[in-house]
């Protein structure tokens, strides 16, 4: 369970993020969704160690993350897909995957077969530079590299991004798939209706502080959310 | 121009070439991982001279060998430990200013340590070595410096391309935030970088000065300066093309002396720069940046 109190991120001074708390339980879909600027990737990139957070606390199972280095975190078994993608251009997208795995030192093989019954796009496509993937290919890749350090809790920051609708939704059953099959997910989103739609809880952000939260279902229907996220 | 001659020349020309190569290497992978350009190299390289001679002097070469170069790699860890490590947010420019500090740093203390003399640079018995065919006399550096230069560079691209190491330098020197995201401890490959760096250069250093015979504060810059062009030559970050570059530049120069010009030998390296630059700006072998954001 990952469990952010109080979280204030400042930038030199300005404040991005104030007083955020929120929980993911184990084994759910919890999304995070607000407007541009909002503090939804600071707050990823903190939980991942990228960011330092002026205050608060982020425990995951009950061991506190803050002042862990990224690479001590993320061996905690958590980790983030980057909004962006951020796949390595020059290296294979076979290479891309096995540096998802670079802290393990076990057999990759049954991952590697699990990343691409998810993805056969990507098992196509084994020996290709990823830069020369297409932007939902390279969105599946960063996905795919996460899943291969077989993580507990895996952070998703926009994988919707940029992606035309039926790759949008191409990925959120990906999304629900990876969850059936026991990991839990963070899901930062700017399209709230698909976000919402899947996750078992949602926080609105606005402005560095949570406004509204509860279920995935409850957030579609509160008349605010719909106004300002759903364009209804 | 005899045979001979052309063949004694070209033999100098790879033998510097080779020396030149190693230290390029350096350049380009610090500028590979860090983006900046390791204004403190040559002086790296300096310095690893006079460890040489004093070294000598309490041990047998083949210790001082091995000596020299750990003590390079231990100087050159450490100014980037304490002259870069802490300017790692800062801007690409300002972590360049400290390098060319430590540049004058090292040449001051060079000063100030060993005087403004030239030393003699040791004379190691087996690398002096002299072959005799016919007209040409060539020491045994002279043909070790080329050969050495293309299985170290060998054995480096082997290591960047087929190893995890090499693996987590490549996505390290393309996005050091994602590398961390995969577990990579960015500072330690940071730190691998210089130490192979700091390898070469005494590698390359003790190639260069058994050659030359003597080392002086100020030995390093202007080699340095070549080899940083080297590596822009050749397309910096990318280790074949700063080899094919120390080649380039280390054959020209010689060639140029050879032949009477010896005043525009230095000029002529930069000169080179300039047509590069405006023919090929990233180099000969160096990577077009397609970037898809
Ligand atoms: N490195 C930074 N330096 C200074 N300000 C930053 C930095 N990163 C983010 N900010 C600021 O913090 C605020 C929150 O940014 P953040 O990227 O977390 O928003 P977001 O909710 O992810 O937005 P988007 O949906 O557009 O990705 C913004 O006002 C942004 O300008
Ligand atoms: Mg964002």
């Amino acid at each position: 369970m990952l469990e952010v109190k109080n979280l204030k991120i400042n930038y030199g001074g300005i404040e991005a993020v104030r007083n955020v708390s929120f929980t993911v339980p184990n084994a759910k879909i919890v999304t995070l969704v607000g407007a541009n600027g909002a503090g939804k990737s600071s707050i990823l990139r903190s939980i991942i160690g990228l960011v330092k957070a002026a205050d608060g606390s982020i425990h995951l199972d009950k061991r506190e993350l803050i002042g862990l280095k990224t690479d001590e975190i993320v061996k905690h078994n958590i980790t983030l897909v980057p909004e962006g993608r951020h796949v390595f251009p020059d290296q294979t997208v076979l290479e891309n995957l096995k540096i998802g795995a670079y802290l393990r030192h076990d057999s990759l093989t049954e991952d590697l077969e699990r990343v691409y019954r998810l993805f056969p796009r990507l098992k196509e496509r084994s020996w290709q530079a990823a830069g020369t993937l297409s932007g939902g290919e390279q969105q599946m890749l960063a996905v795919g590299r996460a899943l291969m350090a077989s993580p507990e809790i895996i952070m998703m920051d926009e994988p919707s991004l940029g992606l035309a609708p039926i790759v949008v939704k191409e990925i959120f059953e990906i999304i629900k798939k990876i969850n059936k099959q026991g990991t839990t997910v963070l899901l930062v989103e700017q399209n709230a209706n698909m976000a919402l739609r899947i996750a078992d809880y949602g926080y609105v952000i606005e402005n560095g502080e949570v406004t509204v939260h509860g279920t995935g279902e409850e957030l579609l229907k509160n008349e605010n959310v719909r106004k300002a996220y759903l364009g209804m | 121009m005899t045979l001979s001659y052309f063949i004694q020349q070209l033999l100098n020309g790879l033998s510097l070439g080779g020396a030149y190569a190693l230290i390029a290497i350096g350049y380009t992978m610090v500028y590979g991982i860090l983006r900046m350009i390791n204004f403190a190299h040559g002086d790296v390289f300096m310095m690893s001279g006079y460890f040489m001679i004093y070294a000598i002097t309490v041990m047998p070469w083949n210790i001082a060998i091995p000596a020299v170069i750990i003590g390079t790699i231990l100087l050159g860890t450490l100014i980037e430990r304490v002259a870069y490590k802490p300017l790692r947010s800062a801007p690409r420019m300002s972590v360049m200013i400290s390098a060319i500090g430590v540049s004058y740093l090292l040449e001051n203390l060079a000063n100030y340590l060993f005087t403004a003399m030239p030393q003699s640079y040791p004379e190691i018995s087996i690398l002096k070595h002299v072959y005799t065919f016919g007209s040409i006399t060539v020491s045994r550096v002279t043909l070790l410096a080329p050969i050495l230069t293309i299985i170290l560079t060998l054995v480096l691209v082997l290591l960047v391309n087929k190893t995890k190491l090499g693996m987590a330098m490549r996505a390290c020197s393309k996005d050091q935030d994602t590398a961390r995201i995969m577990g990579i401890k960015v500072d330690n490959i940071i730190t691998i970088t210089f130490v192979i760096g700091c390898t070469l250069a005494a590698i390359g250093s003790i190639l260069y000065f058994t050659d030359r015979n003597t080392v002086q504060p100020y030995s390093g810059s202007l080699p340095g300066l070549k080899c940083f062009v080297a590596a822009v030559i050749g397309g910096i970050g990318n280790i074949p093309g700063a080899v094919l570059g120390g080649f380039i530049v280390g054959i020209c120069q010689i060639v140029i002396t050879a032949t009477g010009y010896s005043v525009f030998s230095d000029a002529f390296t930069f000169v080179l720069l300039i047509i590069i630059l405006f023919v090929k700006p990233s180099g000969f072998l160096g990577e077009k940046a397609i970037e898809k954001v």
